[in-house]
């Protein structure tokens, strides 16, 4: 670990916004002795108790665990879903990544599905109901067989592993210009598909949880893949092609 | 008062099976006649709140955080303990439950541990049904890891993610029956009282985090499934919302805080940077496996790495002082937590700490990639390297982490009886929020099992049962009891808001943070924790009349939530003082500096503290009573905990 690091000196340029009806608009505060040590969220935190000690009201943003893993954390920064590190959550983000004398932009993930709810927090119950409407298989407690009565290819296990590390936060739909949200439907119907627990379900699934999707006024997919580039935990593009098979096949069957 | 653990009469081994056919039911058609509510939408609370829908009730569920999904539970790392024994390597229900017993230092309930290692093994089942995506062998089958001082390979896990998988699976559980409609689900809505008619627990009072609508909620039964309090310590490696908030108010209503003062300090964390940190990361426990922990022997080492004119890589092997592998040879860096923890901070306290602050001690995989290779380290700890050079801008391939303890876990909590029943009819405790199964020390990966277990396996029967064998007063929202209730959370609301003073919020939590750190962390005396209940008393004072919170109750409002949340935890802080006061003896994660042995071992006192402190509330200016819960140990006989 290097020394205590270097100070900056920053200008903040963040979206101000009461609710979701009213107007929003840019704040500027500039920021002394920010120490490249900390975090981007203990940057935010300095600032609002330099606020709350004024008198005025703190910028609300969405956090939690502060280690990457609850998908809490969202902000564009400078334009970038989650700022400028790759695979990395708003809140794993240090100050050493900007430089002294910088201006930083930030604001809220802006999509219809994704409302507006104060400052810099929006509400995404949207993907909770994507999830509603198929994330799952219909075991109940209880009645599971033995663990190993099914053995899994450690391959497909792998792969449903490396679906299911999606954290919800946002950043694919916020990052895509039709505001998709591909990235995250397919990362849940691939894991499920991968596994043969999931199998009885799958054609229901893929059709409930696309519609649902589409229901909620996330955009078409046309195949950008600025989804993937801003995904904190790097989930892959091809889920989104393994969805639109699961779609298609699914399609043909109900069709039926 | 001596309290009841309820715990049924019978043989250990078929106690759980035998109570089971006992308890009550509540036929299929009468179940959608009762609601429960479920506080929490963690583990125990997803979990609970699903299995109980699923049965046929109706569940109204509460979180914090935009989505149940991202409750604390997440950030769990290592994995999950189960006795299913299949590595072949000696591993048995009784070995699980009696390596819990002793790891818990011998104070936890002997019956309610064995119940959980019983049901251990279909919590996994149910996981994997639920597609919950294990790591697994190239024969297709589940792979295990030894955790934190187990001589079997019992942990399942996920990648570093396991907390994550298993929330996942629960939510998964959870969200289906929010679509059927079985559960209706309030996320962004905090609970801030408790209601209780005619001395049953029957609704709640709750803050909608984004209105700031006060609002009453009856229901025949409560579940609280809050988590831990671990972050009455400021710093912690609790996510920023965990708070005591709704077990302390359950508390003021009546119901019991056992062993407050058992902490869990985690040996491996990143060391803290400075007056702006707002968290501590952990880095799992699972590092121990390959990582050496060690210091330099000599101070002018010590100097020179913290100047930076030497690194880690310039002291020779005949001058690292590699610590736990010297004292305790058998189980080396696999100590337990508690054991790991003290040995960091003794080595700094000589003076021996490797950072600025000189509280840091190394982790070191340079032998551990000479042997296995770097791509062996990679797949198995990719992830944790990743985010600690993400944090401090090393990379561990090249040089040794540098960690310290952290507040990590809290064994204390709610008092709960065999039925994880509080003294308080209606009112049941789950996970973490209980005090139940883990005694005065949680083994590594026996939370999440915890967790699962009283949220899938076990309350589901209890609470049938509860339902089934009293008589439901139907109560309504109307009632004296909930308007008293919820004037009272408006007045104290309104009270923070007209205070008006000078301090922040976080200025007086990081103030009883570092008293509790200094007098309740790793080591306690019995001066210090008289100041300690002295000093926070007074910060409480401090609090009321100094404190600053801006903006109303009637919106949405980050600071009026912290406010509630820091002037329970000032509470809280004085009772954990007393309370460790009053445990004269060490044990687990309590270590009395009073009661050692000559090697600087904890020492317990069976003779006299071989029991479960409950205490009472009896207003915050007066001193709460303590009750005792006397622990019998028929089956696993205490010994002094050794681990040379
Ligand atoms: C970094 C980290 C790593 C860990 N790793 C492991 C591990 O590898 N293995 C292991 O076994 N254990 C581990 N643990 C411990 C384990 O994760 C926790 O003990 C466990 O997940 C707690 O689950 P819970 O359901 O009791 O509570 P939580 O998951 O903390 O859930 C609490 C819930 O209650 C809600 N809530 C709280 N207060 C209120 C209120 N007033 N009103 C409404 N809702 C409220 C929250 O919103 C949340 O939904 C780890 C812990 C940490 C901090
Ligand atoms: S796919 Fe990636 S960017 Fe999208 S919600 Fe999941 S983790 Fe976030
Ligand atoms: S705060 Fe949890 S992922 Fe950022």
């Amino acid at each position: 670990m290097s020394s205590n690091g270097k100070l900056l000196k920053l200008t903040l340029k963040i979206w101000r916004q009461k609710s979701r009806s009213e107007k929003g608009f840019i704040e500027t505060h500039e920021m002394e002795g920010i120490s490249t040590e900390i975090s981007f969220l203990e940057m935010l935190d300095t600032l609002n108790d330099q606020l709350e000690r004024s008198g005025k009201a703190p910028v609300v943003f969405d956090h939690d665990c502060r280690e990457g893993i609850c998908g809490m954390c969202s902000l564009y920064i400078n334009g970038q879903p989650h700022g400028p590190a790759k695979a990395t959550t708003t809140c794993q983000l240090h100050m050493r990544e900007f430089s002294d004398g910088e201006t930083i932009f930030i604001e809220p993930w802006r999509s219809a599905a994704f409302p507006v709810v104060r400052d810099l927090r929006v509400d995404r119950s949207s993907f909770d109901r994507i999830i509603q409407s198929g994330g799952y298989t219909s075991i109940k407690t209880g009645s599971a067989p033995d663990a190993h009565a099914i053995p899994v290819p450690k391959e497909n296990a792998d792969l449903a592993m490396d679906a299911a590390t999606c954290i919800g936060c946002g950043a694919c739909v916020a990052a895509c210009k039709n505001a998709s949200a591909s990235l995250f439907t397919s990362a849940k119907v691939s894991q499920l598909a991968l596994l043969p627990q999931g199998q009885v379900e799958r054609t229901e699934r893929a059709l409930n949880m696309v519609a649902q999707m589409d229901e909620e006024g996330f955009g078409h997919c046309t195949n950008e893949s600025e989804c993937e580039a801003a995904c904190p935990k790097e989930i892959s593009v091809e889920n989104i092609a393994r969805m639109n098979r699961e779609y298609l096949r699914a399609s043909a069957i109900s069709r039926k | 008062m001596k309290l009841n653990g309820n715990v049924p009469e019978g043989d250990l081994k078929t106690l759980w099976e035998q109570h089971k056919f006992n308890m009550k039911l509540v036929n299929p058609a009468n179940r959608r006649k009762f609601k429960a509510i479920v506080v929490g939408s963690g583990l125990a609370g997803s979990s609970a709140a699903a299995s109980l829908a699923e049965m046929g009730y109706n569940v109204d569920c509460f979180c914090i955080q935009d989505s149940p999904r991202r409750a604390h539970s997440i950030a769990a790392q290592g994995g999950i303990n189960s006795s299913k024994s299949y590595p072949n390597d000696g591993d048995s229900v009784h070995r699980l439950f009696y390596d819990t017993v002793k790891g818990g230092d011998y104070r936890a309930r002997e019956a309610n541990v064995h119940r959980l290692a019983e049901v251990s093994g279909n919590i996994i089942n149910q996981c994997v049904a639920q597609g919950v995506p294990f790591a697994r062998e190239y024969s297709g089958y589940l792979a295990n890891r030894s955790f934190g001082g187990a001589q079997v390979s019992r942990t399942f896990y996920a990648k570093g993610q396991t907390g994550q998988q298993l929330l996942l699976g629960a939510y998964s559980a959870l969200s289906r029956q929010i679509k059927s409609g079985q559960v209706t689900m309030h996320t962004r809505t905090e609970m801030l009282d408790l209601v209780m008619v005619d001395g049953k627990a029957k609704g709640i009072i709750t803050r909608n985090l984004h209105s700031g609508s006060i609002d009453r909620h009856a229901a025949d039964v409560v579940l609280l499934c809050t988590g831990g309090y671990g972050n009455v310590f400021f710093l912690s490696t609790n996510a920023m919302g965990s708070n005591v908030t709704a077990a302390w108010r359950a508390h003021k209503r009546g119901a019991y805080f056992a062993n407050p003062c058992y902490t869990q300090i985690h040996p491996t964390c990143i060391p803290v940077h400075g007056e702006n940190q707002s968290k501590l990361t952990l880095m799992s426990e699972s590092l121990r496996n390959d990582g050496r922990v060690w210091v330099p022997r000599k101070k002018e080492d010590v100097e020179a790495i913290r100047k930076g004119t030497k690194t880690a890589k310039d002291i020779a092997d005949a001058d690292r002082y590699y610590y736990l592998e010297e004292r305790y040879p058998a189980f080396g860096n696999l100590v337990p937590r508690d054991v790991a923890s003290r040995g960091a901070k003794l080595e700094c306290d000589n003076g021996l700490g490797v950072n600025e602050t000189g509280e840091a001690v190394f982790l070191d995989f340079s032998a551990a990639i000479e042997r296995d290779g770097y791509e062996a380290i990679k797949a198995r700890y990719g992830n944790l390297f990743d985010m600690y050079q993400c944090i401090t801008a090393d990379s561990p391939y090249d040089v040794p982490m540098k960690i310290y303890p952290a507040i990590h876990y809290t064994m204390g909590g709610l008092w709960v009886d065999y039925n994880l029943m509080s003294n308080l009819e209606g009112l049941f405790v789950l996970g973490e929020a209980n005090f139940s199964d883990h005694g005065a020390n949680r083994l590594g990966a026996s939370a999440l099992m915890q967790g699962l277990s009283d949220g899938y396996f076990v309350a589901p029967y209890t609470v049938s049962n509860y339902l089934g064998s009293n008589k439901q007063e139907k109560v309504s929202t109307d009632m004296p009891e909930f308007e008293a209730a919820e004037k009272a959370v408006k007045e104290t609301n309104q009270k923070l808001l007209d205070i008006n003073g000078k301090q922040s919020v976080d200025d007086i939590h990081k103030r009883l943070g570092k008293m509790m750190w200094e007098y309740c962390g790793m080591a306690r005396n019995k001066a210090g924790l008289e100041k300690l209940v002295k000093d926070t008393s007074e910060l409480r004072k401090e609090f009321w009349s100094d404190v600053s919170v801006v903006g109303e109750n009637a919106d949405l409002n980050i600071t009026l939530e912290k406010a509630g949340r820091v002037a329970d935890f000032l509470e809280l802080g004085e009772l954990m003082g007393r309370d460790a006061l009053a445990r004269e003896e060490s044990c687990g994660g309590h270590f009395r500096e009073e009661s050692q042995t000559e090697d600087n071992e904890a020492k317990r006192d069976d003779e006299n503290f071989q029991h479960v402190a409950a205490w009472e509330f009896k207003g915050a200016d007066n001193e709460p009573e303590r009750h005792i819960e006397e622990l019998e140990f028929k089956h696993c006989i205490p010994s002094q905990r050794s681990y040379k």
